[in-house]
């Protein structure tokens, strides 16, 4: 981002920006981080922008909250090239990677009716395996099921 | 592990060599020879759903090979008390040592599998997978054609729903098979499945039209519509006797075509097809004793002698 984009909002003093955010899925990723609501956090929101890397941009920050590497996991279920700092008085402070594992454990449930996992009092985690990276495919490791992308974020633990 | 869950827990090696162990069970399958060869084994029967051959041909291969069975169903057990699968699964691992699993529910299998030690063979898993009916369909198939490359199989119904045909059709994939897919359209095979297929490499096509496939097909399968999956009765009624065959069907259809169906049938195949050379149905359901025999001792880690006498 250069200064100009900065601009569009103020810059932070301290907490997390995330760019390079698919064009359009900024509320969605607010929802996988459980950001959407009850929490005081001043939260900044870009949408659109235009950006080399994707075409148009989504841009995200999160004041006074720095971002664990579970909420990260998260992230990378539908941004999984997007770019994470950590703001510390007003400067870069650290930059983390966002990285997209291979299965995915109590992150998010399988959306299908009929799989094993729907009775909630079964013990066993909720397991999805990630069988492709671009686009994002996302099945059930127990039903096997395809997971519908568009509606991910209501699926989140 | 010794688990069958999908079709892709078996290389197209291991299936093809449990084909040929289960040839070679046929005289223990019918009863001439008796080979004890899993004596002191218990397997557990975990059927929380209805079933009658696969149930059935499971505790005869056990029985024929010297072992025992446990049977269990979840009506009058602790499961309509409200036990979970991982909690009834829990006890199953101290009980036996090899656990065949029929569930409503999509995932059970793997769930079970997840959950024990013990070898779960999945015998249905709601509308997911039959991995141990696809191998008596192969079995049945190479008995008739001595091949899978290049013959023309023609899945027939409820492909949506139809577990035995979900997996049937991952193997058949494998093994070069022309697939055609004839269902209605609110029965048709779910999208992540034809895209396997595909990426197997496999020509599949789809139509809602069986008649016109007959002349050319090795193998027709047909399948039930399965009243059970509906929640809409209407649906059912729709689609319910949506393909049906009768002998006279079958008039220009290759010499050595075989018909098959999983069964239980209701009306997609007329009782007047059962004497004609095509029927091949109730031979297959006997098929499912030597395969299944095969397969239990593939699981439990015994060796079948090279010759069976």
């Amino acid at each position: 981002m250069n200064d100009a984009e900065m601009r569009r909002v103020t810059a932070i003093c301290n907490g997390t920006v995330i760019d390079h955010i698919p064009g359009g899925q900024a509320l969605q990723i607010l929802r996988m981080l459980r950001l959407e609501y009850g929490i005081s956090n001043p939260i900044s929101l870009v949408m659109n922008v235009p950006s080399d890397k994707l075409g148009r941009k989504d841009v995200l920050k999160i004041e006074d909250r720095e971002l664990i590497q579970e909420e990260l996991d998260r992230l990378a279920i539908i941004a999984s090239e997007a770019s994470v700092a950590i703001i510390r008085n007003y400067g870069v402070a650290e930059k983390r990677q966002v990285g997209l594992s291979e299965e995915l454990v109590n992150i998010i449930k399988c959306s299908f009716s009929n799989c094993i996992t729907q009775n909630k009092r079964e013990p066993l985690p909720h397991k999805l395996l990630v069988v492709n990276r671009s686009p994002v495919e996302i099945r059930c490791s127990y039903c096997g099921k395809i997971q519908e992308m568009s509606e991910i974020s209501n699926q989140i633990i | 592990m010794g688990d069958l869950i999908t079709m892709n827990d078996l290389t197209n090696e291991e299936i093809i060599k449990l084909l040929d162990d289960a040839k070679k069970m046929l005289p223990v399958a019918k009863g001439d020879i008796y080979l004890p060869l899993l004596q002191g084994k218990v397997l557990a029967n975990m059927f929380f759903e209805n079933s009658t051959r696969t149930r059935m041909s499971f505790e005869t291969a056990m029985k024929r090979l010297g072992g025992e069975v446990l049977n269990f169903t979840s009506a009058g057990s602790s499961v309509a008390k409200g036990e979970t699968l991982f909690d009834t699964m829990q006890m199953i691992d101290g009980y036996a040592d090899v656990a065949v699993i029929r569930h409503p529910r999509q995932g059970a299998a793997q769930y079970s599998a997840d959950a024990v030690n013990i070898p779960i063979l999945n015998a249905g898993d709601g509308a997911g997978n039959h991995p141990t009916q696809t191998l008596l369909d192969l079995f049945t198939i190479r008995e008739a054609h001595n091949k899978f490359k290049g013959l023309n199989v023609v899945l027939v119904g409820d492909l949506r729903y139809g577990r035995t045909a979900h997996s049937l059709s991952n193997a058949l994939a494998r093994f070069g098979v022309n697939l055609t897919l004839v269902a209605p359209d609110s029965l048709k095979m779910p999208e992540e499945i034809v895209s396997d297929l595909k990426s197997l490499g496999c020509t599949v096509s789809e139509t809602d039209r069986l008649y016109e496939q007959i002349k050319n097909s090795d193998v027709i399968y047909m399948t039930r519509i399965q009243k059970e999956r509906f929640h809409d009765q209407d649906e059912y009624a729709k689609v319910s006797e949506i393909y049906t065959l009768s002998e006279s069907d079958l008039v220009g259809s290759k010499e050595n075509m075989i018909i098959m169906h999983p069964l239980p049938r209701v009306n997609e195949i007329n009782p007047n097809v059962d004497s004609t050379k095509h029927a091949r149905y109730f031979h297959q359901a006997f098929n499912g004793i030597p395969t299944r025999m095969a397969l239990l001792c593939k699981s439990l880690g015994i060796d079948i002698p090279k010759e069976v006498v």
